[in-house]
């Protein structure tokens, strides 16, 4: 037996409070630490997809959708532009790199992207094996979209029209995999990638010239609907790309040329930075005031342990004078109630850590399984050190008053008024 | 050898407590006896160092106690004096057991056995009890287990009989007695109880 112990059994001994004050602490802690690790992992993530891309050109339409559906394949594309507009930006003297995208289909709901060698350089990609398209219907497909669908190399499958998995699928003409891409921890890994000549050569063959499912009734003006029944769609000017993703020659470009699109063309150009720091600016009010309150219950929760402690203190005021009769001095008994406080708090503090962990496996599956997104690392941060650092303030202060006053209690009183 | 030369005592520096003084030789065990009032408590809190005197001298084995420090008390008193109060007390979150650890750990003492000392006051099998658990007479020898846990030279005790009947009066006397010599400690009692006049041989009116 010893101070630290009969700590622990005091604990214990008044079950209800402490669990209380446990769970007030733990909430606040893990809702705090899984703002923190969403925010992070979630910036991190949109910044490692943002690499290199200095404007998205696309349909007319809302900018943020543009870059979420061409730079983060997650929302629904704003339509379709003519090859031959895209091809004129990218002959531009501002135009450093550029890469075409092409949507309009899926396997089990993973995006089949038609695009060029750009996208690979774009991204880093390697192949793990296999080699890349060269030919019609031949995918390089990313390394998630082989884990889940268990696809290898060789391996033929249907495509089905849109986004989502419930399209009609294209039964007369299937893909075969002839490369697999390492991880990149990129938007690749979720993506299967084929030539811009596959996509169009799949809807040439359908009553629509369209690459896109309408379903989702996006703008679409643009869209010639006269071109249904065309045979031939060998030619540039008939053919049509979803998007553009822009890389300028010079970053000051990024000012003028933009500008000049939106007021100059058909077309929309969006910058990602501007578009992904206003969407944060949009979460900020709401996870302001989510740690707000988070704060408030950690509070809550040293006023639970100070309210615990204190009224302990007349409680046990007869247990502690004993304490002192036994040879227990009074830093020993301060001491006592220090550990009393900070086991509570630091056991509430590894709680919410443990909870905010576990809340982030939940919204990781769930982001991964409805926008093929995937947060994954899970990692102590910089920012819960000082949550830590905040719960032993918390514990300390909880305990002040009442450590005062076992400090100055007076044993002869409380024994002489049995 | 326990020795108070004109021991005086006061709370607010107004009203002062003179005590006779005591002398008590080695194996002698003394009775106070007074009258509730007559700072009776306020005496055993100063021979236990627990309140420090106005002015005299308190030696215990040859230690003047009114001259130490607070730890240097703390530590006397938990090696030296076990303490017995008129109402038991305890660390109510611990089990008996773990009560008598806890004394053993502050009077940083390895040897005390135990089992041995429950079973000495037939109280062995309520070892895993906790406090609140046990009948009145069970939590008084519990009470007692502790103060001798830690073979205390010096036994202290509180009105430990004014609450009992004539037979469980004379039933703690003489547990006392037997648990004291066998430990070859001295027992000082303090009492209005005047039942208790014919089990000591040196007795001290207040």
């Amino acid at each position: 037996m010893n101070i630290f112990k009969l700590s622990i059994k005091n604990i214990f001994n008044r079950p209800l409070s402490s669990v209380l004050s446990v769970i007030l602490l733990s909430l606040g802690v893990s809702m705090i630490s899984l703002l923190i690790l969403i925010n992070t992992v979630l910036k991190e993530q949109m910044d490692n997809n943002l690499k290199g891309i200095d404007m998205v050109v696309g349909a007319k339409g809302s900018p943020l959708q543009l870059i979420l559906s061409s730079v983060y394949h997650v929302d629904s594309p704003t339509g379709n532009i003519p090859l031959n507009e895209a091809k004129a930006i990218e002959k531009n003297k501002m135009v450093g790199n550029s890469v075409p995208l092409l949507y309009g289909d899926n396997f089990k709901g993973y995006r089949i992207v038609g695009t060029n060698s750009n996208f690979f350089e774009l991204y880093n990609l390697k192949i793990k094996a296999g080699n890349y398209f060269n030919n019609y219907f031949e995918a390089v497909i990313g390394a998630k979209v082989a884990e889940k669908l268990n696809l290898n190399l060789g391996d033929e499958f249907v495509s089905s029209h849109g986004l989502r998995e419930t399209g009609e699928t294209h039964d007369d003409s299937s893909f075969i995999v002839t490369g697999i891409l390492e991880y990149s921890n990129s938007v690749a890994d979720n993506l299967i990638l084929t030539s811009p000549n596959s996509i169009w050569e799949i809807h040439a063959d359908h009553n629509h010239s369209e690459q896109i499912d309408h379903d989702d009734e996006h703008d679409h003006d643009e869209h010639d609907h006269d071109e249904h029944d065309h045979d031939e769609h060998d030619h540039d000017n008939e053919r049509e790309i979803t998007a553009m993703l822009v890389k300028f020659k010079s970053p000051m470009n990024i000012i003028q040329f933009p500008r000049y699109i939106n007021e100059q063309t058909n077309l929309q150009s969006a910058v990602p930075s501007y578009e992904i720091s206003r969407l944060f600016k949009l979460f900020g009010f709401g996870i302001e005031t989510i740690s707000l309150l988070a704060y408030l219950i950690i509070i809550v929760s040293g006023i639970s342990i100070f309210i615990t402690l204190f009224n302990s203190m007349k409680e046990r005021k007869y247990d502690l004078a004993l304490i002192r009769t036994l040879g227990g001095t009074r830093i020993q008994l301060t001491m006592m109630l220090i550990f009393e406080s900070l086991f509570l708090t630091i056991f509430g503090f590894l709680m919410g850590v443990f909870l905010s962990r576990i809340g982030l496996l939940f919204i990781s599956n769930f982001i991964e399984a409805s926008f093929n997104f995937s947060l994954n690392n899970i990692i102590i941060i910089n920012e819960e050190w000082w949550l830590f650092l905040i719960s032993v303030i918390i514990g300390l202060v909880s305990c002040l008053i009442p450590s005062i006053q076992v400090y100055k209690m007076d044993i002869s009183k409380i024994l002489s008024n049995e | 050898m326990i020795e108070t030369k004109s021991l005086k005592f006061s709370y607010d520096g107004k009203f002062v407590f003179e005590f006779p003084d005591i002398k008590l030789k080695d194996g002698e065990n003394l009775l106070i006896l007074g009258n509730s009032g007559i700072g009776k408590s306020t005496l055993l809190h100063n021979l236990a160092g627990i309140l420090t005197p106005q002015s005299g001298s308190i030696k215990i084995f040859g230690n003047d106690i009114s001259k130490f420090s607070e730890i240097e008390i703390d530590k006397f008193r938990g090696e030296n004096i076990g303490i017995i109060f008129q109402r038991p007390h305890f660390v109510n979150s611990l089990t008996v057991k773990e009560n008598l650890q806890l004394a053993k750990y502050l009077g940083k003492n390895l040897e005390g056995d135990i089992k041995e000392t429950l079973s000495s006051l037939k109280i062995l099998d309520k070892i895993d009890k906790k406090p609140n658990d046990l009948s009145q007479g069970e939590k008084q020898r519990v009470s007692i287990a502790i103060a001798i846990i830690n073979s205390p030279k010096l036994i202290l005790a509180d009105e430990p009989t004014s609450s009992l009947d004539d037979s469980n009066c004379n039933n703690v006397v003489n547990i006392l007695k037997e648990q004291a010599s066998k430990k070859n400690a001295q027992l000082i009692v303090i009492t209005h109880d005047s039942r208790l006049k014919k089990h000591f041989r040196t007795s001290l009116q207040l």
